[in-house]
């Protein structure tokens, strides 16, 4: 198991930001494995700049390094330009960390967030020398497993990993070392492979997609059944019950060149209960599960410390939420060790003027720029998707933002939305032009950027229903959107590619024909499919057809509720009549309050697992009607549903 | 008007081994972030976002090793025991980065990009033998000129090396090839070893290359930027793999 440094050190000078590759990063481990250890490569499917920070690896990595019985390095897509040298001079894919072979390790463990990344998946396999299809592996080859968001339909990448984790990893990751240490204990013998992915299946929150078998009846899909009585049929998701006991990561990697959020990261707490139908990370990740306030103010001061960072993000889904933000960050804003030098992100902000003073207070130093997500243009919208944000809200946070010397707002929107008119996407022009002009009160060149996605519906939340809009409509939408701004001085538009977001339609609720397809186009080149500069959608297009598939048969169509989803077998815990009375109320406008506040609808998140919200506060943060809609003081017209939910029953 | 900062204090240190694929920019990012780690206090700079008042020599390209690049650090407050402060500052960089030395300079001497005025270079050539590339060094001392072709600001120019090539011989063979030592001047653009070997005859094509030295001149002497006196040993005496 030696180091590949010698060859791919002169390769390096002849690559762009050749210091991707060189390790070296604050927090960093080089493991000197022992036999009989098992090796993980934590592995991110694009470049090492949007890998590194991912946070979910670098939890992972560290607590498999703290076992004795097992290591981890990590990995990260080489750009294109390394990866032709590298097939050129045959370097095999390698670990930052010690310049370790890829296939030397026993796992390879993907962190999957975006579709968009599968068909790099194939490629990073196929540069560590492994066989892509999970059939075509034997006992010597390395276990391909994946992680992260997408695992909530890994259908259309069934083919080629061997195992699926699903829900939080802190837990599991240990399990899975201990049935992997095994194998390796036992040799790792011929055929043996078979019996590890047996032994996995029998781990909760594993699902190997290769003992399933995937049933059809012409276009539709039957179901998807395990193939041995010992096989579960339906795999749940993990949950932690508590984030408090699992402070990780401890260390933070420090990267050497710039990254996206080169910032320490602490995350303040996992899960979201606000309820917005179109978000699969709020359903997914429930229930909601604080940090002690006291732990996120000791890694905040420690992380500090030991990093030299001088930024420091709240992350959470919804972190204006959380019970301790106003004293966490005046403690750290005031803390005298850091000199007034550091500053204070939340990256995911509330649309509320509370909030706003919360950003005030942290930001004194460096005033650039907010973002705030309404993602919708009226408020008939913002029921359908039950982001229940006011006008006066919006407007409130804006002018509280502009009062206190911000200059440049950025307004997040979706377009494409289930019942969406053209007076919806019209509302979006409206609220941006609004915002520039409650600026020009405060300055001379306010501006508003207007950043537009086009909606794509995902598994395991209400909108799984919902047919995608074409990508001729979501182009016609963003016109409109365009053509009403054009004129308005201060509004800058962008948007997402709605051919970008074709594709990942198609990924996201697909189902394993898929898997020819993504081959075909990852043997034809297309990786990097994230990077619009090799984004190819004529390639995916193309190769639909020839494999006989229907683009609008997979994204376009809406789908009934008797229809079997290719993720029937997989559980997040939300029972499906839960997710199908929402998207019945959707419809019917008909918004609901966060259950944090309220008693619970049994959506199946806690009442599946046992477990519970873990909240320091019983009462809603003040301010905004964000998603709660508390604020009944001030509007009272916010139509929530209170007590618990009638559960329709589903047909069979 | 914003007061003058009254202390600089001028570090010498190392960049050795993977972390010379380290980019200028990114570098300057690690060492306001080690400064923060060590507590050494910097000034700040004034404005919408302040910065630590931190100038670097000579950039030193990506890939090019160094034993000597130099950086001046302004303060309010002069650092307490100067001597500890290598060690303190090596533990927070990252490995193949160590400070060598750490001297407090006046506010008048000239800065560094203005003091420098020849680096001293290690250029390891693969695929060549100790006497051809000798053969190569003395073709081109031997010329009145060399003249090299290049691009600046959109224009081609053509060049005479020449003047700046202070020293240059062959240091011996190497397990690939042939290590060459020069001396390049600085003033008033530094020439640097890919432009050299672009302009001999063959042209050649770097390999390793290394900065030993950086020099400067007072009263028609030689000396390295930090006097040798005022420095803790340089533990680096050979490269790091
Ligand atoms: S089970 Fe009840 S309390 Fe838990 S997330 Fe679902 S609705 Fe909320």
């Amino acid at each position: 198991m030696g180091s590949l440094w010698t060859a791919l050190e002169p390769l390096l000078p002849k690559v762009q930001k050749p210091a991707r590759y060189i390790g070296l990063e604050d927090g960093s481990q080089r493991p000197d494995p022992q036999p009989g250890q098992v090796g993980w490569l934590m592995m991110y499917p694009d470049t090492y700049e949007i890998g590194l920070p991912n946070q979910g690896l670098q939890i992972l990595y560290e607590i498999v390094n703290e076992r004795p019985d097992a290591y981890a390095e990590r990995s990260y897509a080489p750009w294109v330009d390394l990866e032709a040298l590298m097939r050129q001079r045959n370097v095999p894919l390698f670990s930052v960390d010690t310049h370790r072979a890829a296939a030397d390790f026993d796992l390879i463990a993907f962190n999957l967030s975006a579709e968009l990344t599968y068909t790099n998946v194939l490629n990073c396999v196929d540069l560590a020398g492994v066989p892509v299809r999970s059939a075509d592996r034997r006992a010597e080859h390395p276990l391909v497993a994946v992680g992260g968001h997408c695992t909530y339909n890994p259908e259309p990448i069934a083919d080629f990993v061997d195992i699926v984790v699903l829900g939080d990893g802190e837990e599991v990751v240990s399990e899975i070392t201990e049935v992997v240490r095994e194998w390796k204990t036992g040799g790792r013998t011929d055929g043996s492979r078979e019996n590890v992915l047996r032994a996995l299946a029998q781990v909760p929150g594993v699902y190997v997609p290769s003992l399933y078998d995937a049933e059809f009846d012409g276009e539709r899909l039957v179901g998807i059944f395990p193939r041995f009585p010992d096989v579960p049929e339906i795999v749940e998701k993990r949950t932690i019950a508590d984030l408090g006991q699992w402070p990780y990561p401890r260390n933070q990697l420090v990267p050497l060149t710039e990254v996206v959020h080169d910032r320490l990261n602490v995350e303040v707490f996992r899960g979201c209960t606000r309820g917005c139908r179109f978000c699969q990370a709020g359903m997914i990740t429930r229930p909601v599960r604080e940090r002690p306030a006291e732990q996120v103010r000791s890694m905040v001061q420690s992380g500090l410390r030991r990093t030299g960072y001088d930024e420091v993000a709240l992350t959470s889904l919804s972190t204006a939420d959380f019970s301790g933000i106003e004293a966490v960050v005046a403690d750290t804003v005031n803390d005298p060790l850091n000199c007034g030098q550091v500053s204070v992100s939340l990256p995911s902000l509330r649309v509320d003027a509370f909030t706003v003073g919360v950003a005030a207070q942290i930001q004194k130093a460096r005033r650039t720029g907010l973002t705030f997500a309404p993602e919708a243009g009226t408020w008939r919208m913002r029921q359908v998707i039950n982001k229940l944000i006011r006008e006066e809200d919006l407007y409130g946070a804006v002018e509280s933002a502009y009062s206190q010397g911000w200059r440049r707002m950025k307004l997040y929107f979706l377009t494409g939305l289930p019942t969406e008119t053209d007076e919806d996407t019209l509302g979006i022009a409206e609220l941006a032009k609004n915002c520039v002009e409650l600026g020009r009160a405060h300055h001379k060149n306010p501006s508003v950027t207007v950043s537009l996605g086009g909606f794509v519906p995902k598994p395991f939340t209400p909108f799984q229903w919902f047919g995608q809009n074409t990508p001729v409509e979501l182009q016609r939408k963003i016109g409109l959107v365009r053509d009403a701004t054009k004129h308005s001085k201060g509004v800058q538009l962008k948007w997402h590619d709605p051919k970008a977001t074709l594709i990942e339609g198609i990924m996201s609720r697909g189902d394993r024909r898929l898997c020819p397809v993504i081959e075909d186009v990852w043997r034809h080149g297309g990786t990097f499919q994230e990077w619009s500069e090799h984004f190819d959608h004529r390639l995916w297009v193309d190769t639909m057809a020839a494999h006989g598939l229907s683009v609008d048969w997979y994204v376009h169509r809406h789908r009934t509720e008797d229809e079997v989803f290719g993720w029937d077998h997989l559980s997040a815990g939300l029972h499906r009549d839960f997710l199908w009375q929402d998207w019945r109320d959707a419809l019917d406008h008909l918004g609901l309050e966060d259950c944090r506040w309220t008693p619970c609808y049994d959506c199946g998140a806690c009442t599946g697992y046992g477990i519970e919200h873990v909240v320091a506060s019983a009462v809603p943060p003040a301010g905004g009607s964000q998603g709660t809609g508390q604020d009944r003081s001030s509007g009272g017209d916010v139509p929530v549903r209170l007590g618990v939910k009638p559960i329709a029953v589903g047909a069979p | 008007m914003t007061a003058p900062v009254p202390f600089r204090i001028r570090v010498r240190f190392s960049k050795l081994g993977k972390v010379r694929f380290l980019g200028h920019r990114d570098l300057a990012r690690v060492w306001e972030r080690a400064l923060r780690k060590a507590a050494l206090p910097v000034a700040y700079s004034e404005g919408f976002s302040p910065r630590p008042r931190l100038s670097f020599g000579l950039a030193l390209s990506t890939a090019y090793e160094s034993l000597g690049e130099y950086l001046d650090i302004d303060t309010w407050e002069m650092w307490p025991d100067l001597a500890a402060v290598p060690g303190r500052l090596s533990a927070c960089l990252p490995e193949g980065i160590d400070v060598t030395a750490a001297c407090a300079v006046s506010r008048s001497e000239p800065s560094l990009q203005q003091a420098v005025t020849s680096c001293t270079w290690l250029i390891d050539i693969v695929d060549i033998s100790a006497a051809d590339l000798g053969a190569v060094v003395d073709r081109a001392l031997a010329a009145p000129t060399l003249m090299l072709e290049r691009e600046r600001k959109g224009n081609t120019v053509t060049d005479d090396l020449r003047p700046q090539v202070v020293a240059l011989d062959v240091v011996g063979p190497t397990p690939t090839g042939a290590r060459l030592h020069a001396e390049l001047g600085t003033q008033p653009r530094t020439l640097r070893p890919s432009e050299l070997l672009a302009a001999l005859e063959p042209p050649l094509e770097e390999a390793l290359v290394s900065r030993t030295h950086q020099w400067t001149t007072s009263d028609g002497a030689r000396r390295e930027i930090l006097p040798l006196d005022a420095t803790h040993p340089m533990h680096v005496g050979e490269r790091a793999s």
